[in-house]
C-alpha cells in the first residue's frame, strides 16, 4: 500500500517550490510570475497532504482547502490588479513597473 | 472647630477661582466685595479655631488634622495636614484680620483700575497661600505655601505689568526669592535625610526626645544628636549648622534681609494696598515664621542662632541707614520694612522667638498702617510719590495724618503704643541674652538701638515732609481725603496698633491680666523661659535702663528731625552738602545694587549668553535635535538604494532572507 514514502512525495513537493520560486525570480511577465507564485502554493498544499495522510490527521487536509480558497481569492485580486496595470501602462513586463521606487 | 482649620486657606481659594474664571463678567459691586468676604469668613474661622485652642489646657494646645494623604510612595508619606498650635493660630489671625482689611481698603484704591477683579483674584489667591504657609503641618506643605506666596508676589508686584520698571522688580523679586527657596529646599531635604519625615511634629519631637533615627550617611539607628553633629564637608561644621543656615538663607530672601533684601524695595511698584499686605504685614514675615517655627532646630546650633541675630541685627541698622536719605514715600517705608524684619531676625537670633513674633504681630498692624496711610497719600496726590513734592497735607487730610501720626509714634517705639514693647522686648532679650561671650549680646543690642534712633528719624522725616511745612505739590494736584472705605480701615489699624502692646508688657512695668498673655500663648511652641522673663529678676536695673535708652532714642530721634525738617527747614540742605559723599552713598543704597549687578547679574548674563547660549543651547542642545535629523537623513540616503521599486528584486531579497533564517534556525 505504502509503496510509495513520504520523503518521495515532499522531494517532489520541494522541486515543485523551487521551479516555483525561480520562475518568480527569473521571469518578466506578470502573469507567469503570477502563475509560479501559484506553483508554490500548490507545492506547500501537496506536503500539507502528504503530511495529513502520513500522520493520520485531518488537520492537514483541512488547511489545504483553506490555502486554496484564499489562493482564489489571490488569484481574483491578483488578476484585476495586473489589469489595471496593463490599462495604465500598456505591459505586464514588471521590470517597467517601478512605481514603488522613492 | 478645629477640625475646620483647614477650610481657613480654602476660602479664598474659591474666591479666586471664581474671580479669575469669571471676573470679567460679575459686576464691580459683585467681584470686590466677594473677594472680602472669603477673607472675612477665613477670619472668623480663625477666630473661632484660637479660642477653642485657647480654651484648652496649656500643655495640650497642639492639632495635627490630616486632611487626605497627598503624596505616598515608598517610605514617604506626605499628607496634606493642617498643624494648629498658638504660634499657628496667632499667623492665622494677623494674616486674615490684616488681609481682611486691606481687602475693604482695596475696594476704594483699586476702585477705578481696569484689573480690578484680576487684582482681587490675585490677592484671594495670596491669602489662600499665606495661610496655607502658615497652617501647614509638614515642611513640604509649607513649601508650596511659600513657593505659592513668591508666585503671588510676583504677580501682584508686576500687576501693572505695562510698565516696564514693574515687569522688571516683579521678575528681580521672583529670581532673589528663587535663590533663598533653594537654600530652604537643600534643608528640607537634609532634615528628610536624617529624619525619614517631613511632618513639623515628628522632626521637633525627635529633636526633643533625643529618639534614635537612621540618617543616610549612617547603617544602624543613631540618637538624633549624634546624627546631627556629624560634620560635612562644608568647612567642617556640623550637619544641623549647615541645615538651620540654609533654612535660614530661605528667611533672608522671603523676608528681605541682607543679602537677599535688594527686591524688596524695588516691590513698591505693585500697588500700595499690595505693598502693605505683602510686602509688609504679612508674605515677608514668612522667613521669621519659619525660623520661629523651626525654633527647636535653631536652638540646637548656637552658631547658627549668632548667624541670625548677626544678619538680623546688621540688616535693622543697614536698612534703616539708607532709609534716612530716600525721598520716595514707599521706599522710606520699605527700608523701613526690612529694617524692622531684621529686629525680628536679632530677636529669633538671641533665642527669643515670642519676642520676634510679637514684633511681627505689632509690625504688621502700624506698617500696613503705615503703608496704606501713604497709599492714602498718593490717592490724594494724583500718585506722587516724591515727598519733596508733597508737605502740608495735614489740613486737608486729617485722618489720614491723625492716624500716620499714630503709626510712625508706634513704629518709633513711644510708650505706651504697642510698637515700644514690642521692640524693647527684643532689644532686651538681646542685652540680656547669654551668648558665646558676654559682649556679643551687648554689640547686637548697641545695634538695634542705633538702628532705633534711625527709625524714629527717618519715620519723622516722612511725616514733616508729607504733611507739615509748606505745601511743595505741582500746581494742578488738589489733596482731598480718601474715600472711607479706605480710611476706616486707617483707623482700625491705628487702634490695633495703639493697643496691641498691652497683652506683651514686661514685669517691670507691673503685671495685670494679659499682661504677659501673648509670651505666655506661645510658650509651648517657642520654649518657655525666653524673652525678658527669667532675666527681669537677676538684672531689673538694667532692663529699665534698656527702656529708658530706647524711650530716648526714640525721642531723641523724633526731635532731630522735627528740628531739621520742620524748625529749620534750610538746614538740611546745608546738613546734606557738609556730608556730601556719605549722603550720595547712603542716597544710591551703598550701591548695592550696582555692585550686584556687576558682581552678579553681569556675570550671569555673560555666561547665559556666551556660554550656555551658544555653546550649549546653540551647540549641543540644537546639536543633538539637528542631529537627531541629520542621522534619520543619512540613513534614508542608505537605505533607500534598496527600494528599486522593482517587484523582482523584492522578490530577491524574500527569499534570501528566507534561506537565511532557514539556515539560522536549521
Amino acid at each position: 500500500m505504502n509503496a510509495v514514502g513520504l520523503n518521495s512525495y515532499l522531494f517532489l513537493a520541494f522541486v515543485l517550490f523551487l521551479v516555483g520560486v525561480m520562475g518568480v525570480l527569473t521571469r518578466r511577465n506578470a502573469l507567469i510570475i503570477f502563475m509560479s507564485v501559484e506553483l508554490m502554493l500548490n507545492a506547500v498544499n501537496l506536503t500539507l497532504v502528504a503530511f495529513a495522510r502520513f500522520l493520520h490527521s485531518l488537520d492537514g487536509q483541512i488547511f489545504v482547502f483553506f490555502v486554496m480558497t484564499v489562493a482564489a481569492a489571490e488569484v481574483a485580486v491578483g488578476l484585476a490588479i495586473i489589469i489595471g496595470i496593463y490599462r495604465r501602462s500598456e505591459t505586464v513586463n514588471v521590470d517597467e513597473i517601478n512605481l514603488m521606487k522613492w | 472647630m478645629i477640625d475646620y482649620a483647614w477650610l481657613t486657606p480654602l476660602i479664598p481659594l474659591a474666591g479666586t477661582v471664581i474671580n479669575g474664571i469669571f471676573g470679567r463678567r460679575l459686576p464691580k459691586f459683585v467681584a470686590g466685595p466677594l473677594a472680602c468676604l472669603t477673607v472675612l469668613c477665613s477670619f472668623a474661622l480663625s477666630l473661632m479655631v484660637f479660642l477653642e485652642l485657647n480654651a484648652m489646657d496649656e500643655g495640650r494646645r497642639l492639632a495635627v488634622r490630616s486632611v487626605f494623604t497627598w503624596i505616598e510612595s515608598g517610605t514617604i508619606k506626605v499628607d496634606f495636614a493642617v498643624l494648629i498650635d498658638p504660634l499657628s493660630a496667632v499667623m492665622l489671625l494677623i494674616v486674615t484680620g490684616v488681609g481682611f482689611l486691606i481687602h475693604v481698603y482695596s475696594l476704594g484704591y483699586m476702585g477705578h483700575d481696569e484689573g480690578y477683579t484680576r487684582y482681587f483674584s490675585y490677592l484671594n489667591l495670596f491669602m489662600f497661600s499665606m495661610l496655607l504657609l502658615v497652617s501647614a503641618g509638614s515642611f513640604l506643605l509649607m513649601f508650596v505655601g511659600w513657593e505659592l506666596v513668591g508666585l503671588c508676589s510676583y504677580l501682584l508686584i508686576g500687576f501693572w505689568y505695562e510698565k516696564k520698571s514693574a515687569a522688571d522688580a516683579g521678575k528681580k523679586a521672583f529670581v532673589v526669592n528663587r535663590v533663598g527657596d533653594f537654600g530652604f529646599l537643600l534643608g528640607m531635604l537634609a532634615l528628610f535625610g536624617v529624619f525619614g519625615t517631613l511632618d513639623f511634629e515628628k522632626v521637633f519631637a525627635a529633636v526633643r526626645h533625643d529618639s534614635l533615627v537612621s540618617p543616610w550617611f549612617a547603617d544602624h539607628a543613631v540618637p538624633v544628636h549624634e546624627a546631627l553633629a556629624v560634620a560635612t564637608p562644608l568647612l567642617g561644621l556640623p550637619l544641623i549648622t549647615v541645615i538651620c543656615l540654609s533654612l535660614f538663607l530661605g528667611a533672608t530672601g522671603k523676608s528681605a534681609q541682607i543679602p537677599l533684601y535688594v527686591w524688596l524695595p524695588d516691590a513698591m511698584e505693585g500697588p500700595t494696598p499690595v505693598s502693605a499686605l505683602i510686602h509688609a504685614a504679612t508674605m515677608v514675615t514668612a522667613g521669621v515664621y519659619m525660623v520661629a517655627r523651626c525654633g527647636a532646630l535653631f536652638t540646637a546650633s548656637p552658631d547658627a542662632m549668632l548667624v541670625v541675630a548677626y544678619v538680623g541685627a546688621l540688616t535693622a541698622i543697614f536698612a534703616a541707614s539708607i532709609g534716612l536719605a530716600q525721598n520716595d514715600i514707599k521706599r522710606v517705608l520699605a527700608y523701613s520694612t526690612v529694617s524692622q524684619l531684621g529686629y525680628m531676625f536679632l530677636a529669633c537670633g538671641v533665642g527669643a522667638f515670642a519676642a520676634g513674633i510679637f514684633h511681627l504681630a505689632t509690625h504688621a498692624f502700624f506698617k500696613a498702617l503705615l503703608f496704606m496711610c501713604a497709599g492714602s497719600v498718593m490717592h490724594a496726590m494724583s500718585g506722587e510719590l516724591d515727598m519733596k513734592k508733597m508737605g502740608a497735607l495735614a489740613k486737608t487730610m486729617k485722618i489720614t495724618a491723625v492716624t500716620m501720626w499714630v503709626g510712625a509714634l508706634t513704629i518709633a517705639g513711644i510708650p505706651p503704643l504697642s510698637g515700644f514693647f514690642s521692640k524693647d522686648e527684643i532689644l532686651w532679650s538681646a542685652y540680656s541674652a547669654h551668648l558665646n561671650g558676654s559682649e556679643t549680646g551687648k554689640i547686637l543690642y548697641a545695634l538695634g538701638a542705633a538702628a532705633a534712633v534711625m527709625t524714629a528719624f527717618y519715620m519723622f522725616r516722612l511725616i514733616f515732609l508729607t504733611f507739615h511745612g509748606k505745601s511743595r505739590a505741582a500746581p494742578g494736584v488738589h489733596p482731598h481725603e480718601s474715600p472711607p472705605s479706605m480710611t476706616v480701615p486707617l483707623v482700625v489699624l491705628a487702634a490695633l496698633s495703639v493697643v496691641a502692646g498691652c497683652v506683651g508688657v514686661p514685669e517691670l512695668l507691673g503685671r495685670f491680666p494679659l499682661s504677659r498673655w501673648f509670651f505666655d500663648f506661645l510658650a509651648p511652641v517657642t520654649g518657655g523661659g525666653h524673652g525678658s522673663a527669667p532675666a527681669a529678676h537677676a538684672g531689673s536695673g538694667a532692663e529699665g535702663a534698656v527702656m529708658l535708652v530706647s524711650v530716648c532714642a526714640a525721642a531723641a530721634g523724633i526731635l532731630a528731625a522735627y528740628w531739621v525738617y520742620n524748625a529749620r527747614p534750610a538746614l538740611h540742605d546745608r546738613i546734606r552738602e557738609r556730608l556730601g559723599p556719605v549722603h550720595r552713598l547712603v542716597f544710591n543704597k551703598y550701591y548695592v545694587d550696582e555692585i550686584y549687578t556687576f558682581l552678579i547679574v553681569e556675570p550671569g548674563k555673560w555666561l547665559s549668553s556666551r556660554l550656555l547660549w551658544r555653546v550649549f543651547d546653540a551647540g549641543v542642545i540644537d546639536g543633538v535635535v539637528n542631529g537627531a535629523g541629520y542621522l534619520a537623513q543619512g540613513a534614508g540616503a542608505v537605505l533607500r538604494r534598496f527600494q528599486t521599486g522593482v517587484v523582482l528584486n523584492y522578490a530577491l531579497f524574500f527569499v534570501l532572507g528566507i534561506i537565511v533564517m532557514l539556515y539560522l534556525i536549521l
